[in-house]
């Protein structure tokens, strides 16, 4: 063991010691948190396979059932998460230029239009649970797409309820993050957290991207 | 991947045309286009998606090593995307059914 004093001079204490340099550290957490990332791809790739292949069998009833969600809901929770991942990657910014005020500000304003997210889509569940369009539980619809439109909506259910959780899972790693950078954990040298808590928030929009053309978007021209 | 620091001008510009997309989008999908409407509701997704990954996640300034474990990810989601074929070469599914 080197004296304490000798050890902070041989290298900078936000660097590990089983990497080379700060770079090789960085370049691993980014390679790891995409591994991980990747394995999300494939989990909600399963989901909209599944999307797919129904909406090929029954495209009428996904068109009648689509029509059904609450549009203006799911445009504004677009443009909200759209202007979160802004936030988000301006928080990045401010990390890696050592602007902790404003890194710590970023971070709020992201976890708060997170939650305004969260409440946007719990409105929308309580309208579809008003409207009877939760399968198993509370279910009517015209009977020519009775069946099939269940389909649609265990589908959107599904589909939106596992991205809340991640919604949910990314304002807690947020959290987490916002005690770091008000602690001074995070430095220009050790930004790495923000960074990749970054990837996973902005992966979370990628997914919402696709969600909401996909499910509330189909046949909107052919019942106006 | 060098440590890039992306100017944050480059941020807003990405994010105004992430809206613009968002509102084309709406749009689009209340013009009758027939099949087209669901190209060009894919066709706007990607792009936006592309935007984010390479500018948000910082991508386009990222390692070869980190290019090719995305597209990697990217790859066999298109294999597991082909499943679909399985499906329309059979003849028990009634295609276009209400």
């Amino acid at each position: 063991m080197l004296p304490e004093a000798v050890h902070q001079q041989t290298h900078s204490p936000s660097l590990a010691h089983h990497f080379d340099n700060l770079e090789q550290q960085r370049e691993a957490a980014t390679l790891g948190m995409w591994a991980f990332l990747v394995t999300e791809i494939l989990f909600f790739g399963g989901l909209f396979t599944v999307y797919m292949i129904y909406r090929s069998m029954y495209p009428q009833a996904f068109a009648a059932a689509s029509h059904e969600l609450v549009i203006w809901a799911g445009t504004t929770n677009t443009a909200v998460l759209i202007t979160s991942s802004l936030t988000m990657a301006l928080a990045v910014h401010a990390a890696q230029t050592g602007n902790r005020r404003l890194l710590v500000t970023l971070l709020i304003v992201t976890i708060a239009l997170g939650c305004v997210f969260l409440g946007i889509k719990a409105f929308e569940y309580y309208t579809e649970w008003v409207e009877h369009h939760v399968p198993g539980l509370n279910y009517a619809f015209e009977p020519e797409y009775y069946r099939n439109a269940q389909i649609f909506f265990s589908l959107y259910f599904v589909m939106t309820g596992l991205h809340a959780l991640h919604m949910i899972i990314g304002i807690g790693i947020m959290l987490f993050m916002l005690w770091w950078s008000i602690r001074g954990v995070i430095t220009t040298e050790y930004y790495n957290p923000i960074e990749i808590a970054g990837l996973y928030w902005h992966f979370v929009d990628i997914v919402w991207i696709f969600l909401f053309p996909l499910l509330y978007l189909i046949g909107r021209h052919a019942h106006v | 991947m060098s440590e890039h620091i992306v100017p944050t001008r480059s941020y807003y510009v990405i994010y105004l045309v992430l809206m613009v997309c968002t509102a084309l989008t709406v749009w689009v999908a209340y013009l009758d286009l027939g099949p087209l409407n669901t190209v060009a509701a894919l066709a706007i997704a990607i792009f936006k998606a592309v935007l984010v990954i390479l500018f948000f996640m910082h991508v386009k300034y990222s390692s070869r090593l980190t290019w090719a474990v995305i597209a990697g990810g990217v790859f066999w989601f298109l294999i597991l995307l082909t499943i679909i074929g399985d499906y329309l070469t059979r003849a028990w599914q009634p295609y276009g059914s209400v």
